[in-house]
């Protein structure tokens, strides 16, 4: 077969490392050949991003022995022994994009742009709103002191009135607000309200900034139409945000496809992934100031970053925000509460250090557990059906309390769980990175477990998205390759029986028929946990329920299914739904010590 | 030799200090390059837009958006002042009128048609930056500011709080490793900065702040205490806009932990002169530590003694431990291997070897910080 793309180049320019990844045609498929790192040259001294997009490629040049540079300038197209047939990057570097939305009503309009923003990758800084409660005179202050990169105005249905979405267009005027990045543009401002108050959003702010009408984001009440904006977003970012920062005309004159901000190249990615397999999927990564989650449910697409919850950074604001004793809950020792406390102020204010012992370590895990939970809730308050719609119910839906605006988020649904970020990635045993999700998310039924070791869905994601039509069949074939076969780690299969269940009663029996014929029995009972090392290969499962109990196909009924193991293996959680510690700390310790034991998280010792 | 970068924080006895002074907006700058300042020196001023009031006048008087600009008595553009009539209904035979008046000082700045509001916008704020450090012009940048250059000793600390402050300096802590207790804080010591050792206690510093000393250099505080300072958790570090009298630098971390040596004998050697410091941190993409600047006199502002570009770790480095164990710990590097060894936790990382008080250790590179001294 041949294949226009043999090889790809493809780059993520994150805050602090410029990652580089080599793609090529072997043996009938894409595979990920080389990677290479070096630091991003966004800040002084260098001030120019391509100086650390070429180190990072200069790396994978000595890797693979292959020529892909002359000079500065990537050689195109590969002619089979130097150079690249495309280049491809994302970039959150200098902070990603910031934005600022507004909305006439804030759980209504004010959320659908919200989403729109969110989903193109950008960090939502504030959603103005009619009714937030804030006067005129603050929303205007809060504009001038957040100086965000690009603005998204919405609200009203189309034909509707037009007086409160003018109100907001009014104030942003009168605030006049400046871009965070050079000072000699004005600010991007994306209309997508009312289509009969365009005239007169023009006549308001067509002079003082930026302005770029697109269709409505909620033409009627019961339709969301984010599409046009979050495209809007994405060229924007190209043309003026990126544009700003230090060398990034440079680098964008060498790619085959726009630049795209790293989260939104990586929602698209999940998007495509849950579209192809039909499956529901929940992406998670945990950085030092931010964790950014993904989902795809009923076909929907979501994201959030909880902005203030991280592992470095924002350590502090965990805790804060958890409360100790909920860190402390997963920590099988007594520790000192103040000392506890100096210790993560101190990786605050030092953020790039490393869990040397291993009480450390457990306690940083703890600490991201917290934070998976509360990013978690987080995610499943925003993703939620449309608010303010009125819709016919039948009798089954008024006996499910079903209404507008409840949670997408259904973890029985939940096919695979993706997580990726330092603490998930980089934990010493993949067993604590399964432990930390299943912790942290809690699952029901049968998950999938998977991490992205060295977080290469930014760059698959825009490979993904190229949209030229010579290039764009192999290069999405080459994303999705590459996901299936390079990029995921698969951590193995959670099953777990949820419902009211008496403390060590039996919950399921199990049996597992391997490939090679053998057969496994076993029962789940509550409060347990067990592992089976198994490696990536389909086992066949049959589950029997206890009564009441419910694996996926409802309470009581037995469910036939194939599952994965992988480098963890399979996993039976018999905990309940949330997981209940015991308020007695001898009881406690002594649970989390059989389940860490369970599943082989830490090295024997002293503390386990 | 093998090295790596890991940034330190800066301890230095002799630099080329500069700084910008740059207003948040543009505005005038009232100093010339060359120019000799003292602190206090006013070197760039300006005015802030005013605070906006948006008057509901189609609601108020009852009347079409559309009908407003018919009832207005201003114009865009118009200075009122506080009581001036904005707009007025004509009333029935000019009985029964009902009238909009403006609520405070300040200028009409515009009138919509669509939603029946007047903005009128207050007087401007003045705003005004001053030198910070006694040095000299080094480059003025054009309705924006300056760039201050000064012969100073310079420190940076690891975390503050409170923003910039002034005062001379007053050594109270005898060692590093002695705690500055409340006892030791006296009302003389109103505007000076005091020195400390290891720690510093909440009660102790409520002390300083009821005295009014200006700020205080110590080498740890709890993190839990400044819950009961701030009013709130600290999530993020990012400090300096505290209205507090005091201004605390914390040069080690959190908990109670010896004031580094090199720091704790530069700040003793000048003791009694003035310094500027401030507390502002931001643990960030673009860190900015807290700082204290002490103005040496007399010294040439040549380029010759500007500190070097900072290195990285190399055999023979001073180091000091910044993660448990053997936290706030300091030793000198004597390998720098460049396998990867596993640690008790089983994170594989690059190490250093260091030697602490006679013993060689194996420490992850990501847990060293340079102590730069000259």
């Amino acid at each position: 077969m041949s294949k226009k793309i043999k090889s790809i180049l493809a780059t993520d320019c994150g805050s602090t490392t410029t990652k580089a990844i080599l793609i090529e045609w072997k043996e009938d498929r894409y595979r990920l050949t080389f990677r290479g790192e070096a630091p991003t040259t966004v800040e002084a001294p260098f001030e120019d991003v391509t100086k650390g997009v070429l180190n990072a490629v200069m790396e994978v040049e000595e890797l693979s022995g292959r020529t892909i540079l002359d000079g500065d300038k990537i050689i195109t197209p590969d002619d089979g022994s130097k150079g690249v047939d495309i280049y491809v990057s994302t970039s959150s570097a200098g902070g990603g994009l910031q934005m600022m939305v507004a909305g006439v009503v804030k759980s209504m309009s004010g959320e659908s742009a919200e989403r729109a923003a969110l989903g193109a990758g950008s960090i939502v800084m504030d959603v103005l709103a009619s009714n937030d409660g804030r006067l005129p005179h603050e929303k205007i202050t809060r504009i001038r002191q957040l100086r965000p990169d690009m603005i998204l105005l919405s609200g009203g249905t189309d034909g509707g009135t037009t007086t409160h979405v003018m109100e907001l267009a009014e104030i942003l005027a009168a605030a006049n607000p400046r871009p965070r990045l050079g000072q000699n543009y004005k600010l991007p401002v994306i209309y997508a309200g009312n289509n009969k108050a365009q005239d007169s959003i023009r006549e308001t702010l067509g002079d003082i900034s930026d302005l770029d009408i697109v269709d409505n984001i909620r033409p009627v009440l019961e339709k969301e139409n984010l599409e046009p904006s979050r495209d809007k977003i994405h060229d924007l970012f190209m043309e003026h945000v990126m544009a700003q920062a230090p060398g990034y005309k440079k680098l964008m004159s060498w790619t085959d496809a726009p630049i795209m901000p790293t989260p939104g190249a990586v929602g698209s990615l999940i998007e495509m992934i849950a579209k192809k397999e039909n499956i529901s999927v929940v992406g998670v990564d945990i950085g030092g100031a931010t964790t950014d989650i993904f989902s795809v449910f009923e076909g929907k697409f979501n994201r959030t970053v909880s902005a203030n919850l991280g592992m470095s950074y924002s350590i502090c604001n965990v805790l804060a925000e958890s409360g100790l004793d909920n860190v402390l809950r997963w920590v099988p020792f007594d520790i000192d509460r103040s000392e506890l406390t100096n210790r993560i102020g101190n990786k605050m204010i030092r953020p790039t250090t490393v869990p040397q012992s291993l009480e450390e370590l457990v306690i940083e895990q703890a600490i991201a557990r917290e934070a998976l939970r509360l990013s978690f809730i987080q995610h499943k308050e925003f993703a939620t059906s449309l608010k303010g719609v009125q819709s016919e119910r039948t009798i089954s839906d008024a006996f499910e309390q079903s209404s507008s605006g409840q949670s997408l988020v259904n973890m029985m649904d939940l096919d695979l769980l993706v997580g990726s970020g330092g603490v998930l990635s980089h934990a010493p045993r993949r067993q604590q990175s399964a432990r930390m999700l299943i912790d942290a998310f809690m699952p029901e039924g049968i998950t999938q477990l998977a991490v992205d070791s060295i977080f290469m869905m930014p760059q698959l994601g825009v490979l993904a998205n190229i949209d030229k039509d010579e290039l764009k069949e192999d290069a999405s074939q080459a994303a999705l390759e590459v996901f299936d076969n390079d990029c995921l780690i698969r951590l193995g299969t959670c099953i777990t029986p949820v419902g009211n269940a008496k403390p060590n009663s039996k919950m399921a029996d199990i049996k597992l028929t391997f490939n090679d014929g053998s057969v496994k029995e076993l029962e789940v009972n509550e409060g347990s946990l067990e592992m089976i090392d198994h490696p990536y290969e389909e086992v066949k499962v049959s589950i029997v329920p206890a009564r009441g109990i419910d694996v996926g196909a409802g309470k009581g009924e037995t469910l036939d299914s194939v599952i994965y193991g992988g480098v963890v293996g399979l996993i039976f959680d018999g905990r309940n739904r949330p997981i209940a510690l015991s308020k007695e700390s001898d009881k406690r310790i002594n649970s989390l010590l059989n389940w860490s034991q369970a599943v082989d998280e830490y090295p024997k010792g002293e503390l386990f | 030799m093998a090295h790596s970068y890991t940034p330190g924080l800066k301890v230095l006895k002799k630099t080329i200090f500069k700084k910008e002074r740059i207003l948040p907006l543009k505005g005038e700058v009232l100093v010339k390059s060359g120019d000799s300042l003292n602190p206090e020196t006013i070197v760039a001023s300006t005015n802030l837009p005013g605070n906006v009031q948006m008057l509901k006048v189609s609601n108020i008087l009852n009347i079409d958006p559309k009908d407003v600009v018919d009832a207005l008595k201003v114009k865009e553009g118009q200075d009122v002042e506080k009581g001036d009539i904005i707009a007025e209904t004509s009333g029935i035979f000019g009985m029964f009128k009902s009238s909009v008046e403006s609520p405070v000082d300040g200028t009409v700045e515009s009138i919509s048609k669509s939603t029946g509001r007047v903005v009128v916008r207050e007087a401007p704020i003045p705003v005004e930056v001053d030198a910070y450090v006694s040095g000299k012009v080094d480059q003025v940048i054009e309705n924006e500011g300056i760039i201050l250059k000064s012969n100073a000793a310079f420190i940076q600390g690891i975390f503050g709080i409170a923003g910039e402050k002034r005062g001379d300096l007053l050594l109270v802590s005898s060692s590093p490793t002695e705690e500055l207790t409340a006892e030791q804080i006296t009302p003389d010591m109103k505007g000076k900065i005091l020195i400390g050792g290891s720690f510093l206690s909440l009660d102790a510093y409520k002390k300083a702040l009821s005295v009014k000393v200006a700020g205080i250099v110590v080498g740890g505080f709890n993190y839990y205490d400044l819950k009961a300072v701030l009013g709130y958790n600290l999530g993020v570090a990012i400090t300096g806009t505290e209205k507090l009298n005091t201004a605390l630098i914390v040069t080690e971390g959190y908990g109670s932990i010896p004031m580094s040596e090199a720091t704790f004998s530069l700040l003793k050697e000048n003791n009694g002169k003035p310094a500027s410091i401030n507390g502002a941190t931001q643990i960030r993409a673009g860190v900015i530590r807290p700082e204290i600047v002490i103005p040496i006199d007399g010294g040439n502002l040549d380029n010759e003694s500007e500190s070097k570009m900072p290195e990285g770790i190399q055999e023979g480095s001073t180091v000091r431990v910044i993660r448990s164990p053997n936290f706030g710990k300091i030793g000198k590097v004597t390998s720098l291997p460049s396998e990867l060894n596993k640690m008790e936790s089983e994170t594989m990382v690059r190490v250093a070897e260091i030697n602490i008080e006679g013993k060689n250790i194996l420490i992850p590179r990501a847990n060293l910080e340079m102590v730069e001294t000259e």
